[in-house]
């Protein structure tokens, strides 16, 4: 049958109809999406604004609302953070350039590569699990700082290995020529050059996994982490002789998303603001980071042409 | 550096070189030991052989030109004389490579130290994303050598040698991805000089060049070769005829000629050889 040319308009104008549903349709699922978060933002930043004042960051929680804070809380997060970038990060990277740069290329080495991108998917309760039979039964670490850094380190080795990797792999094969050609070693081709180069991706990597670990509560629960904590851990710093203490490693703690699950399950409305404005302060601290994150990465791609 | 000829003039000029260097070559090569000796060269990747019994002798002091087509292993060759080709996987390679008489692939051999004594130019230029000046430094900093006064030295010195030191000299510690291709290719040469290896491999280091900068580099090379031992792959001829003294035409990982650049060019002694110097090839 031949067509005729109002046929083809015809077509043409479904097609187009089409066209235009389906941009609709696109648009509405990105609205959908940002509308639902922007919505949980204002509603935190509604309910939790209220509180936030200094007295809140440097208050103990209380069993009276308004005098509660989250001292402890944050303070439980930047050292938990410290120990775990702390331990992640070395092994992570030293993992990950091993891995690409050393490793023999044969089953054994695809084996740990497979299982390394499976522990990425582990869910995080399950390496609570095994951190409480690890560090806390074997080793007698306690529901201690250094148990809870161990175990969050645990959790984003694999995404530290993982970005080291991409990063490293990005770095063209001709600058180790380069360096090899000079006579360079591989460790002298490797910390003069492919780290160098790659710092940009691994430090976007390490962030981003560290702002994961920040929210995890569930392995922290497992390993026995206390909800309400009226009390700093020991200075890491000391007047007299040797100036530093390890004290703190084996403190009890509390961190930040804990303590909200501890403010939300309390009855009182007053306890729920107080809930909102943790959270509003945990999601500001994750998306410094992510911020954090996407400027490194800009500086780096800027720094370094091929 | 000023350009003495334009590269339509170079190709006119090739073959009263070549004649002109004849008589000297001949007693030159009596008289001179090889810097360089491959002997019985076979190289497999995988199950594929790229070269097959391969013997050449590469004179010192003089620039040998490795030409042929795409494929036909002179870059695999090129690779195996600094050890390039070990960081290839699944490449194996037997026979016996010389250098001043001991074996390269032999046990008592250091890699790091032969890759100082065998330098490399590579097709794509590759300076590191640094400064210019810690580009030519590389391989002095590696040997632990940090002194100031000693780097400068090495800076201008090999800068000059590689004719690119009056376009950069007051741009040192600007990064060398701001150069152009032809400049960046000239910071490699230096930076390859600077460790003073006694012969300096080049794997098509004009390929990716205008004229302009493969006439500047050309003429770099007929200057390097008083001090330096040049082996060269090259896909274009008249650059193997304007530069080299020697020249290797391989075919299908068989070395098919090898002989005097002027001789090979105008007198081949093989069918194939005149066939693919006169275009007739394929």
């Amino acid at each position: 049958m031949k067509a005729t040319y109002s046929d083809i308009q015809a077509r043409v104008a479904r097609r187009k109809t089409m066209d235009g549903i389906f941009a609709v349709v696109g648009l509405l699922s990105t609205f959908i999406g940002m509308i639902t978060l922007t919505a949980l933002i204002f509603d935190l930043a509604t309910d939790g604004a209220g509180r936030l004042t200094w007295q809140f960051f440097t208050s103990f929680p209380s069993r009276f609302p308004n005098q509660a804070g989250i001292l402890s809380a944050w303070v439980g997060t930047t050292l938990v953070m410290l120990v775990t970038a702390l331990t992640a990060v070395p092994m992570g990277v030293a993992a990950g350039v091993y891995l690409e740069e050393y490793a023999p290329q044969n089953w054994l080495t695809a084996l740990i590569e497979i299982n390394i991108a499976n522990l990425a998917g582990v869910p995080s309760i399950i390496y609570g699990l095994m951190a409480l039979g690890l560090f806390v039964y074997q080793f007698h670490l306690g529901h201690s700082i250094l148990t809870a850094g161990l175990t969050l380190a645990l959790l984003i080795l694999p995404i530290v290995i993982v970005a080291t990797r991409e990063s490293v792999r990005a770095v063209p094969g001709s600058m180790r020529e380069a360096a090899y050609a000079l006579g360079a070693t591989k460790w002298q081709t490797t910390k003069d050059h492919v780290l160098p180069y790659s710092t940009g991706g691994i430090l976007t990597g390490v962030i981003i996994a560290l702002s994961r670990a920040i929210g995890e509560t569930a392995p922290l629960i497992t390993i026995g982490a206390l909800t309400f904590i009226a009390f700093l851990p020991g200075s890491p710093i000391k007047t007299e002789f040797p100036f530093i203490s390890f004290e703190w490693l084996t403190s009890p703690f509390t961190v930040m998303p804990i303590q909200m699950f501890n403010w939300v399950s309390r009855p009182q409305r007053e306890f729920h603001f107080n809930a909102a404005a943790a959270g509003l302060v945990l999601m500001v601290m994750t998306l410094a980071m992510n911020g954090i994150a996407i400027y490194i990465r800009y500086r780096f791609r800027k720094r370094i042409k091929w | 550096m000023e350009l003495q000829e334009r590269p339509g003039t170079l190709k006119i000029k090739m073959p009263q070189v070549a004649t002109a260097k004849e008589p000297v070559l001949k007693v030159a090569a009596e008289a001179r030991k090889p810097i360089i000796q491959v002997q019985d060269l076979n190289v497999y990747y995988g199950s594929a052989q790229a070269l097959k019994s391969i013997n050449v002798d590469i004179q010192e002091k003089k620039a040998t030109a490795f030409i042929g087509p795409s494929g036909c292993g002179k870059t695999t060759l090129l690779r195996c004389l600094n050890r390039m080709n070990d960081l290839v996987p699944n490449v194996s390679i037997k026979g016996s490579v010389k250098l001043d008489g001991q074996d390269i692939y032999g046990s008592g051999t250091d890699v790091i130290d032969l890759r100082r004594r065998v330098g490399m130019i590579f097709q794509k230029w590759n300076p590191f994303p640094k400064s210019i000046y810690e580009n030519v430094v590389y391989g002095l900093r590696i040997i632990g050598i940090n002194n100031r006064s000693r780097l400068d030295d090495v800076v201008e010195t090999n800068l000059k040698r590689a004719a690119l030191w009056d376009e950069v000299k007051d741009n040192l510690h600007k990064s060398a991805s701001d150069l152009s291709g032809g400049q960046q290719q000239r910071l490699c040469i230096a930076r390859a000089l600077a460790v003073e290896p006694e012969v300096l491999l080049m794997d098509e280091p004009c390929s990716a060049l205008d004229p302009i900068s493969t006439a500047k580099i050309e003429e770099l090379i007929h200057e390097l070769k008083d001090t330096f031992t040049i082996v060269i792959v090259t896909h274009n001829m008249q650059q193997a005829a304007r530069v080299s003294d020697h020249t290797a035409f391989f075919y299908l990982g068989e070395l098919i000629e090898f002989g005097e650049t002027g001789k090979l060019f105008t007198t081949p002694e093989k069918r194939q050889t005149e066939d693919y110097i006169t275009g007739r090839f394929g």
